[in-house]
């Protein structure tokens, strides 16, 4: 990306007429400074004005939102408990004694035991870990692999858009959790990477086709096209012009596919094709206590019980996004 | 008097504070006569014309004071059928932009053919009559055969025309008409107005068009309220007002329009900008840009001072204004 | 500012044998001399084709968008192209600053085909042909501030402003146009309209052009505002001598910024002249009828003026009519023009007679005919203000009722609105 040119902002306090907006809008909506400085003009008084880009302007609105407030705590929450499981509890998961399958709840171990004598407590503190961790992974891959490809299609158009196009078609047709169960079955590592990497197979055609609408919308603009008058290379006006333009509708629908990733990784490691033991996962347990649910509903409760919670925080902070950029975009 | 103003107001509210987009207007169409509505971007005319038809968005709008008089009755005091009612067959709106008016999934003949399965209660087929009735009237060239055609199948001209045949249906009594040719060429443009007064006279309906350009108004209007930040500043019959504007942003406007006639060296130019309607300026709200403003500008509002029988101006220099012609 | 001969008259003109070769001659330099037409335009051609079938596609037929327009453009000079939407001014434009390859013709700056151009050539001779956009509020980038918007010609052209220096001459481009150089650092939307174009027009100063093509820089602002811009462009030609294209759909303005004028219609220009000449001295029945439908603030003109009306709608550019574009339209359309497609020269009958209304109009039966009334109410400067002196009055009356000099084939329908298909 080009540098940014440093420009230093100037404490100028001069006087500023009062603001209005141009033709077009019959009312004038728009806050903020206009700078004329005709000559010998008077200068009314008006509210001062300080460099308001479109991203600020959202991330106030954004902090206005209790939506994005109350998910953002609880992200914030599950974000450091994900880290450094050590804050709130200090067992070990794989830590079991079979004499205790399936006790409820004690002093020391609020969520009783689970099947196999694992604190139920810890293992959902752990899980958050798992979740949260093939949850970020996943949408940083899909979001590379699916906007970059998205978005070249979308600007290049033509025979790259055209067979871009058949490829996510054909990507689109994989039932996922159909294809979880073919794929992943013959996987035999336990660890995130492999289910990581089939979210990120499956999951891009989503973005793609999301990031080459926002592009070719972005296109349209007069800007890119004064900037290709000026003489701008390809990858100047990608990334100076385009990107920054495009990228709004990605972020959400990213952020909302986060939460879904999340409840995906959950059902392929229910089914037993995800994560397996030792990995500690929600799905895992959810699986594991399902046939015991009649006895022992504390095993299946908590750890499904946290999994919604995490799921509905992520797709709650994709809704507050959307709100917060959308009015922005143009 | 068929549609009377009287002391309208309108509010927006924002989360950056109230936007007074209507400030006490005032104006009156009469049967068979054309007000012209003038006024540039933020000058609440349109504003007007949503609260007068009942279509402004409430929230964030919010109609603050004044009356709407249609025919005696306050239609801000109307219930809401009865108020959908006046507005589906008493009054009708023209809009800009035909294309975003007229529904794209239904053929024009069913979009014009409703209002009479609607309001008048006509069986499917004589509705289609009509539409092709109406079709005609509007000047649309093989109507029978094109009643069947969509929207987009129609050049610009021909849209607009068919938006005037939806609001003409009805017959109604007063039809307001915000901005109908700002988006079409000039040689459409001509056509599209002169059917209009043609219809108009035909039907004997009030017109209230709504604008800001100067010399589609010189055609068709009999009289014209000129609009800046949310008031009225100047109402005349259209003859005065060309010759001699007794309102300097009304004299201003004229003054910088480029004249087909004229080649000029260099063209007049209001300096300055309209206000935000956050922010009004105290007293006046032109003060900032008037080439004639005093002290008084800055601290009274100036009511409408009466100019004679027909005109009014919002200046408390009026005179000075008439004389300097 | 008055182009003087050169690209006028019969220079320009008889689009010839002469002109046509040249047209296919693309890629030749011809030595430039001073007071040669900085830009000369020869059978510009843009056609987009219509394809059926996905994979393999079939040409079955093509929008003609341009099809064979020829002008010059003086160094210093402001040419105005009009015409209604379709008519493909616009695309005209984009050519010019190479946004759109054209399908044939040619575009000689100074001599040198530029069309062919690509690489570094194509990116130097940009620095000289710049373009103001309609729309201010899609034309500026709304996540760069107007620093960056107007500084980024130095970033893609570094050689033209060494980078320590970059700063100052963006604030001095931001007090050309009449903003305030201290909010250098504040975003498009908390700009007006006209603001935001006058930013458009600082970027496209940036590289000191010589050519700038405005395509409808005004129409998208208010009537008051707009009045400011034209008097900003008028200014900055005169102080930095630039040429300029203006394209525009609103006559009166044109008329107010151009020295010549060149009608548009269906991809050709039908009519070209000084603005006397094309406003005051039309022959060609279109331009005529353009005129006559252009509405004036004057409610006297109302009783008056004649006004043509034309019939029916533009025929669509994939479709064009064989000889004379405009015969679907044009009262006066005889068998002549089915057949033949009249050339953009001075007209036979006018060719001996010294008036204005020798210019180059594209009409078989070209015949001067005075749409734009004459009288206008004249504007005195308020005694005490200082204002713009106000435009001379008209010599007397002359009342428009609708008769021509000569002997016309037939004669335009007047005031009536019927559409005859």
């Amino acid at each position: 990306m080009p540098e940014q040119k440093p420009w230093d902002e100037t404490t100028g306090s001069g006087a500023i007429s009062g603001a209005g907006a141009g033709g077009g809008m019959d009312l004038a909506m728009d806050e903020g400074v206009t700078l004329e400085k005709t000559p010998g003009g008077p200068e009314g008084t008006g509210p001062a004005g300080k460099p308001r880009s479109l991203w600020s302007d959202a991330w106030r609105d954004l902090r206005r939102n209790p939506v994005f407030i109350i998910s953002g705590l609880v992200i914030l929450f599950l974000v450091i408990i994900s880290i450094w499981p050590s804050l709130i509890t200090d067992q070990d998961p794989l830590n079991c004694d079979l004499a205790k399958a399936q006790e409820g709840s004690q002093p020391g171990h609020p969520f009783g035991f689970d099947g196999q004598g694992c604190d139920v407590y810890t293992r959902t503190v752990y899980g958050a870990r798992t979740s949260v961790t093939v949850g970020v992974l996943s949408t940083v891959g899909v979001s590379l692999l699916g906007g970059v490809l998205g978005g070249l299609a979308g600007f290049f158009g033509g025979a790259w858009d055209a067979v871009l196009s058949r490829i996510t078609d054909v990507f689109f047709g994989i039932p996922v959790v159909l294809g979880g169960l073919v794929f992943l079955s013959v996987v035999t590592s336990s660890t995130v990477w492999p289910v990581i990497g089939f979210i990120v197979l499956l999951g891009w055609p989503q973005i793609a086709r999301i990031a080459r609408g926002s592009v070719i919308t972005a296109k349209q603009n007069d800007y890119v096209q004064a900037a290709r008058a000026l003489g701008a290379s390809n990858p100047r006006m990608m990334l100076r012009h385009i990107m920054p333009n495009a990228i709004a509708p990605v972020i959400v629908v990213a952020t909302i596919a986060l939460g879904t990733y999340i409840s995906l990784e959950a059902t392929l490691s229910y089914l037993g094709v995800g994560l397996k033991p030792p990995a500690v996962s929600w799905g895992i347990d959810i699986s594991a206590a399902s046939q015991y649910v009649r006895n022992a509903p504390h095993m299946l409760l908590w750890p499904a019980g946290a999994l919604a919670v995490t799921v509905l925080a992520f797709i709650m902070l994709g809704d507050a996004v959307r709100d917060a950029l959308d009015p922005k975009l143009r | 008097m068929l549609l009377e103003v009287r002391d309208l107001h309108v509010e927006f509210h924002t989360r950056d504070g109230v936007a007074k987009a209507v400030n006490g207007v005032n104006y009156s169409v009469a049967e068979g006569e054309t007000l012209a509505v003038l006024g540039e971007s933020g000058s609440g005319k349109s504003v007007t014309a949503q609260a007068i038809m009942g279509i402004l968005d409430t929230p964030p709008g919010k109609i603050s004071g004044g009356e709407i008089l249609f025919q005696g009755r306050d239609l801000l005091k109307l219930k809401p059928e009865e108020r959908r009612r006046v507005r589906g067959q008493e009054m009708a709106m023209i809009f800009q932009d035909a294309l975003s008016s007229l529904n794209p999934v239904l053929s024009v003949g069913e979009q014009l053919g409703e209002m009479f399965v609607v309001h008048r209660g006509m069986s499917r087929g004589d509705a289609k009559a009509k539409a092709i009735e109406l079709m005609d009237r509007v000047r649309i060239p093989a109507a029978r055969e094109r009643v069947g055609n969509f929207p987009h199948q129609f050049s610009g001209g021909m849209r607009q025309r068919i938006m005037i045949a939806m609001a003409l249906a009805l017959e109604p009594d007063l039809i307001i008409a915000d901005e109908p040719t700002t988006a079409l060429d000039v040689t459409v443009q001509a056509q599209v107005m002169e059917l209009l007064a043609e219809l108009q006279r035909e039907l004997n309906m009030g017109l209230i068009l709504i604008t800001h350009d100067l010399g589609v108004v010189a055609d068709v209007a009999d009289k014209i309220a000129v609009m800046y930040a949310g008031r009225i500043v100047e109402t005349s019959p259209v003859h005065d007002i060309y010759e001699a504007p007794a309102h300097p942003y009304t004299k201003g406007l004229l003054r910088s329009i480029p004249r087909l006639d004229q080649k000029g060296r260099e063209l007049y130019a209001i300096k300055g900008l309209p206000p935000n309607l956050l922010h009004i300026p105290p007293g006046c709200a032109f003060h900032p840009r008037c080439p004639m403003a005093q002290a008084v500008c800055r601290t009274d509002v100036p009511p409408l001072y009466t100019v004679d029988e027909e005109r009014r101006s919002a200046c408390h220099f009026w005179k000075e204004t008439l004389d300097a012609r | 500012m008055h182009a003087d001969g050169a690209g006028r008259g019969d220079g320009t003109g008889a689009v010839g044998s002469t002109l046509l070769s040249e047209a296919r001659e693309t890629g030749r330099t011809r030595p430039y001399a001073e007071g040669d037409p900085i830009l000369e335009v020869r059978g510009l051609v843009k056609h987009y084709p219509l394809t059926r079938g996905i994979l393999f596609k079939k040409q079955i037929g093509a929008v003609k968008a341009v099809d064979g327009v020829d002008f010059d453009l003086a160094a210093g000079e402001t040419l105005g192209i009009v015409g209604e939407s379709g008519c493909g001014k616009s695309t005209v434009a984009k050519m010019l600053v190479h946004l759109e390859p054209p399908t044939g013709g040619s575009i000689r700056y100074k001599g040198e085909d530029v069309t062919q151009l690509s690489g570094r050539a194509l990116k130097a001779v940009r620095r000289n042909i710049q373009m103001v956009f309609q729309d201010p509020y899609t034309s500026l980038n709304p996540r760069m501030t107007v620093g960056d918007i107007i500084g980024e010609p130095y970033e893609i052209h570094p050689e033209v402003a060494p980078k320590g220096n970059r700063r100052q001459k963006v604030q001095d481009l931001l007090d050309v146009v009449g903003l305030n150089p201290e909010y250098i650092n504040r975003y498009p939307h908390q700009f007006s309209g006209g603001q935001r174009q006058r930013i458009g027009i600082a970027r496209g100063l940036a590289l000191n052009p010589e050519i700038i093509v405005a395509d409808e820089p005004v129409s998208a602002l208010d009537v008051s505002v707009q009045a400011q811009v034209v008097n900003l462009l008028d200014r900055l030609q005169a102080e930095f001598s630039l040429s300029f294209l203006f394209i525009a759909h609103d006559l009166s303005i044109v008329r107010h910024i151009s020295d010549r004028v060149g009608v548009m219609y269906l991809g050709r220009i039908v009519e070209i002249g000084t603005d006397e000449e094309i406003y005051d001295h039309p022959t060609h029945p279109y331009t005529q009828a353009l005129l006559s439908a252009v509405p004036v603030p004057d409610p006297t003109a109302r009783d008056h003026r004649e006004r043509i009306i034309l019939h029916g709608d533009v025929p669509s550019p994939a479709n064009i009519p064989s000889g004379c574009r405009f015969r679907t339209r044009c009262w006066k359309a005889q068998e002549r023009c089915e057949l033949e497609v009249p050339l953009l020269a001075v007209p036979a009958v006018l060719r001996d007679v010294d008036s204005p209304a020798r210019h180059d109009s594209a009409c078989h039966f070209a015949e001067e005919k005075q749409v734009v009334p004459q009288e206008a109410p004249g504007w005195e400067a308020t005694p005490g203000q200082e204002e713009a002196p106000g435009p001379e009055q008209g010599q007397g009356l002359r009342r428009e009722d609708g008769s021509g000099q000569g002997d016309a084939p037939a004669s335009p329908p007047t005031g009536e609105t019927g559409d005859k298909e």
